[in-house]
């Protein structure tokens, strides 16, 4: 069936409307009858809002979910993370095994953090007991490192504390408030330089949880020399990785844009380090997305029109551990360079391949499970459904459910 | 072929004096002496005892490896009357060329210096001096005004001297033209030759870069690829080693595997050794260093796959511009270094210097020699020796005009002749419109690919350059390219055209293709 589909979209993005102008769909407008809708997340969430009224039919298709900021606003995800994991210790599960040090040893993949002010007690302890540490600072619902810096002193944020309100009587906004993580003073440098990895994910359902991944990504590179000395804590050149702020800087090369592919880090760790290591780093990558996804399926609404492709920020530390940054809801399809333009642009063609299978109409009634051949640069990372079908399939060949096995069966 | 007597004597004679200049042969006294102190019974068993022990500590092994690393690199035995240069370069008018060419760069080198009123070296003053020392690992953050340097020269402008190489006693008779532009007569391999060097990449032989790339008996082939390249590595035998390597190398072994066929260990003596050319670095500065600045800032610095490596590339480009090893391996190439005479003592041979140090004048794309490597190496120390071994070794044959088999001259000359016997037809349209293919694939040999390619092939192509101990695999991948494109070279009608065409060689599988243009048939 070779339908032409309507499409509508909020963003004047050459990489989205290549990509529908490609594949000879008609540009419709918000108001009319469109089956496809790449939207922006205060479109999303207003049609999905209870005055609005709104009715999506079988046919309409939309890239955010109602309330995906359960996972990609930082203070939310943290929280969710915890009750997860603390879910999970109640349940006895395996998964949420501690060492000695009372760590979780599977689930340890966000840097320890607090919300600001509300936490500010709790902080204050962790604080104490290493005052030497760094801290970084994030209001809640900002992007691209604005508003972002690092303390190592208490009083560097004195203004946070509870006792120290001016006005008592209003309780703080989104605006101020902030959460404080420990800092990742040991990343993993390569040429001196640190950076970090920008990994996209393709959710078409959070129950049951189907996600890919894509493997085109790539790390951001600082142009900065790294150190870990407090002298530069306020150069934010040293440490933030975000290509606004780099662009900024006199070393920013516009070429490449400090932008180094995924399969090249792969190569070079590879290389230099040995395949052994060089996979698990991948492997617990791909662990912790599942686990952050898993830790807020509960909590989104799983509405069967929406998909969502989200931008994972990863950074591994000089053990090869890596810990999870934030999660973007919107990210950026503006293209810095031209091999930028590029992926970006397969990015968006690969993901509306498995959203809508190509020769079918949109029907969000379909079991939403991809057929192989329309991956493209996605790889299946976990999906709920096929990893149950498989576990079946084994208790029937009688043998012993893999429980003890960490990782899911579908990966790889 | 067997050896004569004479000859067996003159090769044993250079590798028994190589060893006594090399470190090997400090280690094996040392190890004999310390075999020696543990002797227990007679002296008069002290002979046989000490060689059981060198044995067993693998020093017999290290000796082995040795030999094998330099005999094919022995000079073959001249006639006591022959003269150096001939030594140096049997083919008169090649020789010439070689000299023309050296004048013209150091002419242009030159020229550079006096309109830019720039010295070719200077002291540096003290505070620059400390500066660098500071700043020695982020060179790339503090460039020096570069604006007025340009490269002394790139790939076209050798192009030009290579194709007009002419052996003067071969007449113009149209039938002995050959269609290309290299003129000099040289014997290059004919593909059945070639089939035969490289038989250990022929079709049914799984390969490293071709058999781990799909999908279901993977595992199974680089798991055991893995296992066979820690047992062959362990083993510490050379020849073994690179045996393996003739079907690539597993990614996550290479440097070791490359590390034991090129002999490199880093001791305290390396390491000392390279701090000093790190302290002649800090002490002079050279025009040279301008021109790597300028170079890694034009190719590497730019490059989506290197610019990572930036710094390093300084790390090791720098010092290696005054490592006195490589003048050695210069002066026996048919390459002459260039010398300079301290300022007021021009002419006076007691004043003469070699300029640079090592002899060499980088062309527009040298540091892309290094750039791969540092997917493999973490440690700038580590990364130049390896470096100057691939250098000393392999890449010198590809910036200098020589008879030798590995040289440029060769290479270019068996890639036209590749081309024309397996493609005939794509050779002859592309002469039709104008369009030599050496015009297009000189700048891709010259560089052993490096830049063209994206960096995991290039280290699976450089494995084959290494195992099999020669380059003429470049010329063979770059038939193989003009055959994988042959539909659309000839529809093009312009050298523009053919240019865009072979723009990007990004997406290529290099196996795959040498494998088509070797083996099929």
């Amino acid at each position: 069936m070779s339908t032409r589909l309507k499409y509508t979209t909020d963003l004047d993005k050459s990489v989205l409307i290549n990509n529908f102008e490609k594949r000879g769909w008609i540009p419709v407008g918000p108001d009319e009858d469109w089956n496809f809708y790449w939207a922006t997340v205060q479109t999303v969430r207003s049609i999905f809002s209870v005055e609005s009224g709104y009715r999506l039919s079988d046919d309409q298709v939309i890239n955010h979910f109602p309330n995906h900021y359960e996972l990609t606003r930082k203070d939310l995800m943290v929280k969710n993370i915890k009750r997860y994991r603390r879910d999970l210790e109640k349940e006895n599960s395996p998964v949420s095994e501690k060492d000695e040090m009372g760590r979780y040893i599977h689930l340890d993949f966000i840097p320890t953090t607090y919300m600001l002010p509300a936490d500010y007690n709790l902080f204050v302890e962790e604080f104490r007991k290493n005052p030497s540490s760094t801290w970084i600072m994030k209001p809640c619902g900002k992007a691209r490192g604005i508003g972002i810096f690092l303390i190592n002193k208490l009083s560097q944020i004195k203004k946070w504390s509870r006792d120290n309100k001016t006005s008592s009587f209003s309780a703080p906004s989104a605006k101020d408030t902030y959460v404080i993580s420990r800092y990742i003073d040991n990343p993993l440098l390569i040429g001196g330089k640190k950076f970090d990895l920008r990994m996209y994910v393709l959710v078409t359902s959070f129950r049951p949880l189907k996600c890919y991944m894509y493997k085109l990504g790539f790390s951001r590179f600082c142009t900065v020399k790294y150190t870990a000395s407090t002298n530069e804590l306020d150069n934010m050149f040293v440490h933030l990785t975000n290509v606004s702020i780099q662009k900024q800087g006199d070393e920013y090369n516009a070429v490449h844009g400090g932008k180094w592919s995924v399969e090249n880090l792969r190569v070079f760790l590879e290389g230099t380090r040995g395949k052994e290591v060089t996979d698990k780093l991948f492997d617990d990558m791909h662990w912790q997305i599942v686990h952050s996804l898993k830790a807020v399926s509960g909590v989104i609404a799983n509405d069967r029109h929406c998909f969502e492709v989200y931008g994972y920020d990863v950074i591994i530390d000089d053990n090869l551990k890596p810990w999870l940054i934030e999660v973007n809801a919107s990210p950026s399809l503006t293209s810095t360079t031209s091999s930028d333009r590029i992926m970006k642009y397969k990015l968006i063609s690969d993901s509306i391949n498995i959203v809508i299978p190509p020769g079918e109409g949109p029907d969000v009634r379909w079991n939403k499970i991809a057929s192989r051949d329309n991956y493209g640069n996605y790889e299946l990372l976990y999906d709920e459904e096929l990893a149950a079908q498989e576990a079946v399939a084994q208790d029937a060949k009688g043998k012993v459910g893999r429980l003890s096995n960490k990782k899911p069966s579908t990966w790889k | 072929m067997s050896l004569s007597d004479e000859n067996m004597k003159h090769i044993v004679n250079s590798l028994s004096e190589e060893v006594l200049t090399d470190k090997l042969n400090f280690e094996f006294l040392k190890a004999a002496e310390n075999e020696a102190s543990r002797l227990e019974s007679g002296l008069a068993d002290l002979k046989d005892y000490v060689i059981s022990g060198l044995k067993q500590s693998g020093h017999e092994q290290k000796l082995a490896n040795f030999v094998l690393r330099r005999l094919p690199h022995i000079k073959q035995l001249h006639h006591h009357l022959t003269p150096e240069e001939h030594k140096k370069e049997p083919i008169t008018y090649i020789r010439k060329s070689q000299l023309a060419w050296e004048k013209r760069i150091w002419k242009s080198l030159n020229s550079m210096c006096t309109e830019l009123s720039l010295p070719l070296a200077r002291k540096r003053p003290d505070k620059d001096f400390k500066d660098m020392n500071r700043k020695w690992s982020e060179l790339g953050s503090d460039e020096p005004n570069l604006s007025q340097i340009r490269p002394v020269y790139a790939p076209k402008d050798f192009l030009e001297v290579v194709s007009g190489v002419k052996n003067p006693n071969c007449n113009d008779f149209p039938l002995y033209n050959n269609w290309g532009l290299i003129q000099a007569t040289l014997k290059v391999k004919s593909l059945h030759e070639l089939r035969l060097q490289y038989s250990h990449m022929s079709i049914n032989q799984a390969q490293s870069g071709v058999d781990d790339l799909t999908r279901t008996p993977t595992d199974i082939f680089q798991g055991e690829r893995n296992k066979l390249a820690k047992k062959v590595i362990k083993s510490c035998m050379a020849g073994a080693v690179q045996e393996f390597l003739k079907k690539g190398s597993p990614t996550g072994c290479r440097n070791q595997i490359w590390n034991s066929i090129l002999g490199i260990e880093i001791g305290d003596e390396e390491k000392l050794y390279y701090d000093q050319l790190k302290n002649s670095v800090l002490v002079h500065d050279l025009l040279v260093d301008n021109l790597i600045y300028k170079d890694i800032k034009l190719t590497a610095t730019n490059d989506d796959q290197y610019f990572v490596f930036e710094d390093y590339l300084y790390q090791v480009l720098l010092p290696f511009f005054r490592d006195l090893v490589i003048l050695e391996t210069i002066k026996k190439s048919t390459a002459t270094p260039a010398k300079s005479y301290i300022r007021g003592k021009l002419g006076n041979e007691e004043y003469a210097v070699f300029y640079p140090p090592n002899g060499v004048i980088p062309f527009h794309g040298f540091s892309m020699y290094v750039a791969p490597l540092c997917y493999c190496y973490d440690d700038p120390i580590m990364l130049y020796y390896v470096f100057r071994a691939f250098y000393a070794r392999f890449f010198h044959h590809l910036h200098c005009v020589s008879s030798h088999q590995q040289g440029i001259l060769s290479l270019s000359l068996l890639f036209e002749r590749l081309l024309q016997q397996i493609e005939p037809q794509l050779f002859y349209h592309l002469c039709s419109i104008g369009v030599q293919p050496l015009k297009i694939s000189f700048k891709w040999i010259i560089r052993a690919f490096s830049g063209y390619l994206c960096s995991e092939q290039v280290l699976l192509l450089w494995d084959r350059i290494l195992a099999y101990d020669s380059l003429e695999i470049l010329a063979v991948l770059a038939v193989a390219i003009f055959s994988f494109r042959k539909t659309n070279l000839l529809q093009i009608q312009s050298f523009q055209a053919a240019e865009a065409v072979m723009n990007d060689l990004t997406g290529l599988k290099v196996i795959p293709l040498l494998q088509l243009t070797l083996f099929s048939e």
